[in-house]
């Protein structure tokens, strides 16, 4: 018979590691920063990266091709009227002789700059406002909820759509219309955020050291409030270009010879039953890559910037 | 609640009331009257047309006249066809753009929950990563390039349906499809993200451990509570269907309200824009308000009369 006794405890066999000082204080992995950690998680999502990567095609394009380009879009080219995609003219032309290929890029220029601009004029009065509101609080931030609850009641298309009549369509005209309603969600989610991060324990620090309520609002508030903000952005762009390409194409925006996607889509729309397919199918395709580029951006950026799926 | 409800009846009138001044003053600092461009007509019938019109009266006459014909509800003759009121064109235009309207949104929300159901219920499976890369494309791709696709495929190409006009049910098919798979997108999206939120749910849980049906599970418990977030956006999803219809039946040639408006706005029928656009807001808001009560019965958890504007 054998018993099977369990080993004795040795003394050796718990002898404490050598402390040591300087390893225990350094740090393994690299420390990241909020932005450079929410780049890392960005640049893995492959969707939002060929998104990303589309948009700066898309731009480096609509700043050089026209540029480059030999064709003349601004008087008419009877000689070469509705022409199908060839080796001169990649796109083909349009019923007035104009390369397709060359406005497409004068349509990008339109697109991406009224979509910029609409974002940061909303940005600027969005964070002005929502900093106030939620800042203030109080009095002042139920008075200003108020007002901003009566403008989202508005019905915003209406509203740009009343504006272009009158102020006639430039695209001046589209980005102020655009803007005189648009600027209404931004302040919202400002204000939310400001709200929430004025309670939080690092401002009242900041105040406790004498930090007076504009180094408070530039170094505690503002960068705690980023990472909502430019996903709103990425997502304002997208709808401002379809909003100019909509007013286009109801024949409200920017006239001939500035090319825009909609205005472009607008005059290949009479002709789309004769089978010039080249003259819709571009600007309708540019249109919607360069809405999905911004939207999976968006998306990409709002799952990067979320601290609470940080890892 | 009750407070509540009148509350936002309140605010519904004042919105309503905003949008009519606005629509009033706007319409106003345009310099020239909408009978400059007939040359034809001498100074007389210009006075007695003015005078038929209301517009030898001070500004300020002009608005209360206008409030009384909104609140009467009687916005007076169009000016380029004389012979029709406004509200006959309304009359006209409305029930056709309210059946086009109701039926997209009937499919739009039917589709896009259930999309969005299944995507959630075999999360990142092939059902899923299906039905989201059909949202991203639905929301990247404008409603009018979609229509006009859509035209040259079914119609031009296969010949299967109709291009255009609003008889039979056949002739309903592509506007249909047109208008609604941007909000079928939208509403598949919010199903899906919702839904994964729910299903992983302690109560959920508890329903499997209870036994019950998976098709009970899913319908009683995950999809009742996965809905709230799709009533939330259903205002602006209203606001979306309804100015889609300008453009949808405008590329369809539908007689319906959209047309006139987009008509009226490009031959500067003043009585027409304001009556439309006042008509548009009035019905918008209304049904924003009614999303609202919705909403204040169907989450307990909300005590709106108390609720501060949420970020």
């Amino acid at each position: 018979m054998v018993s099977h006794q369990p080993p004795q405890a040795q003394d050796d066999w718990f002898k404490p590691v050598a402390k040591d000082a300087e390893k225990a204080e350094s740090v393994v992995r690299p420390s990241l920063s909020y932005w450079q950690d929410a780049w890392r998680r960005l640049r893995q999502n492959k969707l939002a990266m060929s998104g990303l990567f589309f948009l700066v095609l898309l731009a480096l394009f609509a700043i050089f091709a026209p540029m480059l380009s030999p064709h003349d879009i601004t008087t008419t080219q009877y000689a070469k009227q509705n022409m199908p995609p060839s080796s001169e003219h990649w796109f083909g032309t349009d019923d007035k002789g104009w390369d397709v290929f060359t406005r497409t890029w004068y349509g990008a220029r339109v697109s991406l700059f009224v979509g910029v601009a609409a974002a940061l004029i909303d940005f600027f009065i969005g964070i002005i406002y929502g900093g106030i509101s939620g800042y203030k609080g109080g009095r002042t931030d139920s008075v200003m909820m108020r007002i901003i609850e009566v403008l989202y009641g508005l019905p915003h298309l209406l509203v740009v759509i009343l504006l272009m009549v009158i102020m006639g369509s430039s695209l001046t005209t589209i980005i102020v219309a655009l803007t005189i309603t648009g600027w209404v969600g931004m302040a919202r989610i400002v204000r939310g955020q400001v709200l929430q991060i004025k309670n939080y324990e690092f401002v009242t620090a900041s105040k406790s050291f004498g930090a007076r309520t504009p180094r408070i609002i530039r170094r505690n508030l503002l960068p705690n409030t980023m990472g909502p903000i430019i996903v709103q952005m990425t997502l304002t762009v997208p709808s401002a270009i379809f909003a100019e390409a909509f007013l286009s194409f109801l024949g409200l925006g920017i006239s001939a010879p500035f090319a825009s996607w909609g205005v472009m889509a607008n005059d290949a729309l009479p002709v789309i039953l004769s089978g010039h397919w080249w003259r819709l199918f571009f600007p309708a395709f540019f249109i919607s890559m360069t809405m999905f580029a911004f939207n999976v951006l968006g998306d990409g950026m709002q799952d990067a910037l979320d601290p609470k799926l940080r890892r | 609640m009750a407070i509540y409800i009148v509350k936002r009846f309140f605010m519904m009138i004042a919105t309503i009331l905003i949008i009519a001044t606005l629509t009033f003053f706007l319409m106003h600092s345009i310099p020239g009257s909408p009978f400059d461009e007939e040359r034809t007509s001498n100074p007389t019938i210009q006075a007695n047309l003015e005078k038929y019109y209301k517009l030898d009266q001070p500004t300020h006459i002009q608005y209360l006249y206008y409030l009384k014909a909104i609140v009467t509800f009687d916005f007076g003759p169009s000016i380029k066809k004389p012979n029709e009121s406004v509200n006959t064109q309304l009359a006209r235009g409305f029930p056709i753009s309210a059946e086009l309207g109701i039926v997209s949104i009937l499919v739009a929300v039917l589709s896009g929950i259930t999309l969005g159901t299944f995507a959630a219920l075999r999360h990142n499976g092939i059902i899923d990563y299906g039905a989201m890369t059909f949202a991203v494309i639905g929301i990247s791709v404008p409603n009018f390039v979609l229509a006009t696709l859509l035209i040259q495929q079914f119609a031009v190409n296969l010949q299967w349906l109709p291009p255009a006009t609003w008889s039979s049910p056949k002739h309903m098919i592509l506007p249909t499809l047109a208008l609604a798979t941007g909000p079928t997108a939208i509403i598949a999206r919010l199903t899906r993200s919702s839904m994964l939120e729910v299903l992983t749910q302690d109560y959920m849980k508890m329903a499997r451990a209870k036994g019950l049906s998976p098709f009970r599970i899913v319908f009683r418990h995950a999809l009742r509570n996965a809905l709230m977030p799709i009533v939330t956006i259903m205002g602006t999803m209203l606001a979306g269907i309804l100015t889609g219809t300008f453009v949808i039946e405008r590329i369809f040639a539908i007689p319906g309200m959209g047309k006139y408006f987009v008509e009226s706005i490009n031959n500067r029928d003043y009585p027409v824009i304001m009556g439309s656009t006042v008509f548009y807001s009035a019905f918008l808001v209304f049904m924003l308000f009614l999303v609202d009560i919705v909403y204040g019965f169907l989450d307990p958890r909300i005590k709106l009369h108390r609720k501060e504007g949420d970020a």
